[in-house]
């Protein structure tokens, strides 16, 4: 198989790359800190000709999101990117595209909200988005950024359903490090143009998205067609038929460019371990560091990397967790008033499995505050002793 | 026998006489048109060109159809000849 060139990227970089090599067809996209180079890279990428694509220089993300939601509906592969606030300012577009099946890829680059403003690092914007219906992947390196971004038109056209590329802002999104750069004729070979669009116009035209009422009713021409609890149920079977379609498209991913990324979620030094710390995004990445000195104290302690955030891959988790006692969730997120997201998540899931290790769960590094792999080590060194089964780390209280 | 929607993802819609449903029952006043205050030709039609359910007929003496007028009353607001009125509705059988 022949590899691409490896160039010194940021994440942005790496996703503006990949979009270019999707061939997207249509980009509308507000600048927001810390996703305004993606921006940048994809409108120089257009303007010197080297993208053949539509670029919509809209005035908010409210109207990005409309926009591509347009173009992805008419056929083409659209493409934006945003972060916090911005993320938020098109939060009912995002339910309109999960809701209208349209194969959207979006790269999230994570920061906190606002208020008070911050543009530094948390997972508290693209979390909250989680009850959408987009599927949501999360990436731990810029290498996965790139390869993420290409694999995710791959499963937003197979599912019909929008996906949401998220990492981690400023940690990522501007530190730069060594990337392949797939071959562009490798590309074209996983990625095919669109074809399944012309399905929607098959019999003419027809009007996308009307009041639908609750039960089924007949159309004007005495066809019955399905009431609104129908198609929500679609849209979700269809999101968790997607994990899948998530572990299918990263081993095809795997055969033409050589590189894997674990599907739905990954392990590491997880293969007698008696205490799991789960995390997702470039926090995951440092809690393997965490890991491997733990390891080295003695303590039998490996990392279960979360991928796919929604659709939340319930049984691979309890599979992966069946033999831990304890767990360490840390995250960097949190739903006021109760606990962080993901934790909550992996105790129901973990109860629907049956199991039900001492699970501790951690909030770390909201607004950009660091959280460091040795404090990791401590965290995880307090939960496997007596440690609080709720804590926020670093935070002055 | 429930019908199998498993293959519909999308909603979608056809144009089509009624394709929202039969909204005729929805009104609560009807209107009715006086034929001899009407303008009875094309130099007014303003009613035709208002009515947002498209209900009015193009063809004289116009005729409202009640399977589907919601009776909003913008025909009776904007016809410059008073021509018609809104008639309170206490029967819903598409009877004016």
């Amino acid at each position: 198989m022949s590899r691409g060139i490896t160039k010194i990227l940021t994440a942005n970089e790496a996703a503006a790359t990949a979009a270019g090599l999707c061939r997207v067809q249509v980009i509308a996209a507000y600048p927001i800190t810390p996703q305004t180079p993606v921006t940048e890279e994809l409108a120089s990428m257009v303007e010197k000709g080297e993208l053949d694509a539509e670029y919509l220089t809209v005035e908010s993300e409210h109207s990005a999101m409309a926009a591509v939601i347009g173009a992805s509906q008419v056929g083409a592969r659209a493409f934006t990117a945003t972060s916090a606030n911005g993320l938020l300012y098109m939060h009912e577009m995002l339910h309109w595209a999960a809701g209208s099946r349209v194969p959207l890829v979006m790269v999230c680059v994570n920061r906190g909200v606002g208020a008070p403003w911050t543009i530094l690092n948390d997972q508290q914007d693209s979390i909250s988005q989680r009850d959408t219906g987009w599927i949501q992947l999360y990436c731990r390196n810029s290498q996965e950024v790139m390869d993420t971004t290409i694999q995710a038109y791959k499963i937003a056209e197979k599912s019909l359903l929008p996906v949401m590329v998220c990492y981690d802002g400023f940690v990522l999104s501007h530190a730069s490090t060594p990337v392949e750069v797939p071959p562009q004729a490798l590309v074209d070979k996983y990625l095919p143009p669109r074809t399944e669009v012309f399905r929607i116009f098959e019999d003419g035209p027809c009007n996308l998205n009307p009041l639908i009422l609750s039960d089924p009713r007949a159309d004007a021409n005495g066809e019955l067609q399905p009431g609104y609890m129908d198609l929500r149920y679609r849209l979700h079977s269809d999101l968790l038929s997607s994990e899948e379609v998530i572990r299918a498209s990263d081993e095809e991913f795997l055969e033409l460019f050589g590189r894997t990324w674990g599907g739905a979620l990954w392990l590491y030094l997880m293969d007698n371990a008696d205490h799991a710390i789960v995390s997702m995004g470039s926090l995951a990445s440092e809690c393997t560091i965490a890991a491997e000195t733990l390891r080295t104290m003695g303590y039998r302690v490996g990392v279960v990397g979360l991928r796919s955030y929604r659709p939340f891959p319930a049984k691979e988790l309890g599979s992966a967790l069946a033999h831990a006692s304890g767990v360490t969730v840390m995250e960097k997120d949190v739903s006021y008033g109760y606990e962080g997201a993901v934790a909550v998540d992996l105790k129901g899931a973990l109860f629907n499995e049956g199991l039900r290790p001492k699970l501790h769960s951690h909030v770390a590094g909201l607004g950009g505050r660091d959280i460091m792999p040795d404090e990791i080590v401590e965290v995880v060194r307090r939960d496997m002793a007596t440690g609080p089964l709720v804590s926020w780390v670093n935070a002055r209280l | 026998m429930p019908k199998d929607f498993s293959n519909i993802r999308i909603a979608k819609s056809r144009p089509g006489r009624g394709e929202a449903g039969i909204t005729g029952h929805w009104r609560s006043q009807t209107p009715v048109i006086d034929h001899v205050k009407c303008a009875g030709n094309d130099s007014c039609l303003i009613c035709w060109v208002y009515c947002p359910d498209g209900v009015i007929s193009r063809d004289f003496p116009l005729q409202i159809d009640l399977e589907y007028c919601k009776g909003c009353g913008i025909c009776a607001e904007e016809c410059p000849r008073d021509a018609i009125v809104m008639v309170e509705t206490v029967n819903q059988n598409n009877q004016a």
